[in-house]
This record gives C-alpha cells, structure tokens and sequence, in this order.
C-alpha cells in the first residue's frame, strides 16, 4: 500500500538510533521503532502535513515473558482528516524499562502512560505526575506483568477468594 | 364518617402492643436505604424505585448521606480502593444501621473471584453484612424480597434479654 511505504519513509525520518521495521502481525499495520527515537518519530508523524497524526487512539503495552525479558509499548495513531491508522512498537528491557514521555505532543498519553506504569511498571521520562491511576496508591507490584505475586493482605482486607 | 385508622380500630383509637413490637414495626416500616450504587446492580436498585416495582411503598426512600440513612445497600462490585471509602461510610451511619449486599460481587467477588487482584472477594471482608441478595443483577424483585428478608429480622429483634436466658443466670 503506497498510503503505508510514505508513512514509513516519515517515520525512518526520524530514526537515528535504530532502524524502523515493518511488523506485519500487527493490526494496524504497525512499525517497530527503537526506544530513543520515539520522541523525534512521533513529533514528525504529528507535525508533517502529510502524515497528520493528530489523534492517540491508545498506548498499551505487552509484557513478552520473563524468558525473553523484555516489554512491549504500542502507539496507535490515527489522523483525522486523512482516515490513517498507524501502529508504532517499542521494545524495552523488563527491568528499568524506561521511555520518553509523549504527553506533549498528545495530551491524552498523560492517562495511558499512568496506566501503563501502573499496571506494568514502565516508566515515561518527563511526564508531570507519573503516579497509580487504576490501582490504589499504596498497592504493591504491577498486576499485567507474567511474574505478578498477589500480596496476602492489603489494609487488612484478604485478597484470595 | 369515621378517619381510615379509626375505622379499623374500634376500641375508640386504642391498641395494646408490646413496646418492642411497636419500636421494630416503626423501623422496619421506613427503612431508608444510603444510594450506595457502585456498578451495574445500581441500575437494578434505581430500577427498583422507579413505579412498576416501586420500593417506597415498602417505605424505602433513598437518601444520599449516610448520615440519615437505616441500610447500606452495596450495589456493584467493591474494589479495594473503594472498600476503605465504603468502611468510612459505614462508619458514619448511625445505628441501627443494617447492610444488604447486592449481586454476586459484593457477596463474594462474582465473576472476579478467581482472576480479579483487584475486586475485594466479597464486601463482609469490610463491614459486616445482614443480608446477602443473590443475582447478576439480582432482578428488582429479588431486591425486594432481600428487603422482605430484613423486615423479618428487625421484626424478630429485641431490645431486651430473653428471659430464657436469664434464669439459667448466664449473662447475654
């Protein structure tokens, strides 16, 4: 699809670090970037005319096991006016996985990346208050990791059924 | 023409009771329930008081603060970010004060109970519950029946010892 190879020379605009791969298994059909290109890639896809990803459909993440030892962050852009939809994929360690912060370019990263910190433990450089969103403020662990313990108690209350 | 009470009381307006009947059939009869609905079994609950099944004919009239309220009805499930807010509120009714649990959650976690770290399996882990409606949503009458089940147990509530126990000389 030509809609697809220009958004990808956009997208290899911006790595420096890395090289941008097409991932075929992905719906949308998604590219895999390097962790430090994530910034420059996503300010061009929203600023270049010709890509105008103006809107975040959602940031998630996949945690690969404790096996292969690393995360998985995936962006799903979508312009507007054009009708695109573009998926970008990260790949950080497990431990002290740690990416930039996209809520400058789309507010609305601020709420998915507490999530994902939440619930995964990845850390988003540069956000303004990267605390739990879904979970209390004093819960223990990251709940969708594969190695996830449950705590016995919290306050008091007993978490197995 | 005689008033509608002095019709069906013909010895001039009196009735002999016993103090406790009087006192238990004054609450049960006005039950007001705290609006306490957390997820899907609240739209039950409002459901409930909306005409076709109409719980204020039970004397259910929902208030919002817990302050004024009889019974909790938990509705919904309960999280545990939300049990330390329901404790609180518990904590605020004033006594007596009675609690009904709503729906499969908050009787015992529902359909979170093998994989939700987050749901608390059951809201008597909280604060202690009278009675436990079953459903997924439980359907209005079974809310209402629930409530049928309560009246029973305040009918049944007395102030004072039983008697029984009281000449064996042990201490209740």
């Amino acid at each position: 699809m030509e809609v697809f190879e220009s958004l990808l020379t956009i997208v290899k605009q911006g790595c420096a670090h890395g090289d941008a791969v097409t991932d075929e298994t992905m719906v949308p059909r998604g590219v895999k970037i390097h962790a430090s290109d994530l910034k420059n890639v996503c300010i061009n896809l929203h600023q270049n005319p010709a890509a105008f990803f103006d809107m975040l459909s959602c940031i998630t993440a996949v945690d690969n096991g404790v096996d292969a030892g690393t995360l998985e962050i995936i962006y799903n852009l979508y312009s507007i006016p054009f009708h695109h939809h573009l998926a970008l994929k990260v790949i950080v360690p497990r431990d002290g996985g740690e990416v930039d912060s996209v809520q400058d370019i789309w507010k609305t990263a601020n709420w998915h990346e507490r999530e994902a910190y939440d619930l995964f433990g990845i850390i988003f450089r540069g956000h303004p208050y990267l605390r739990r969103i879904l979970l209390p403020a004093d819960w223990e662990g990251h709940p969708l990791r594969k190695d996830y313990k449950q705590q016995e108690y919290y306050r008091g209350i007993k978490l197995e059924y | 023409m005689k008033g509608f009470l002095d019709q069906r009381f013909e010895n001039g307006g009196f009735i002999i009771t016993k103090l406790e009947d009087l006192i238990n059939w004054a609450r049960l009869s006005s039950m007001f329930p705290m609006t306490f609905g957390i997820a899907c079994c609240a739209i039950e609950f409002m459901s409930t008081g909306t005409t076709v099944y109409d719980m204020d004919r039970f004397g259910m009239a929902p208030r919002a603060t817990p302050r004024q309220s009889d019974v909790m009805i938990v509705a919904g499930t309960v999280t545990f970010k939300m049990a330390e807010r329901i404790k609180r509120l518990y904590e605020q009714m004033a006594e007596p004060r009675y609690v009904i649990s709503m729906g499969s959650c908050s009787n015992c976690g529902g359909p979170y109970w093998q994989h939700g770290y987050h749901v608390v399996k059951g809201v008597q882990r909280v604060i202690p519950v009278d009675i436990y409606v079953p459903g997924c949503p439980p359907r209005p009458e079974a809310l209402i029946g629930g409530f049928l089940k309560l009246q029973e147990k305040i009918r049944n509530q007395s102030v004072v010892a039983p008697r029984a126990i009281e000449k064996l000389g042990r201490e209740v």
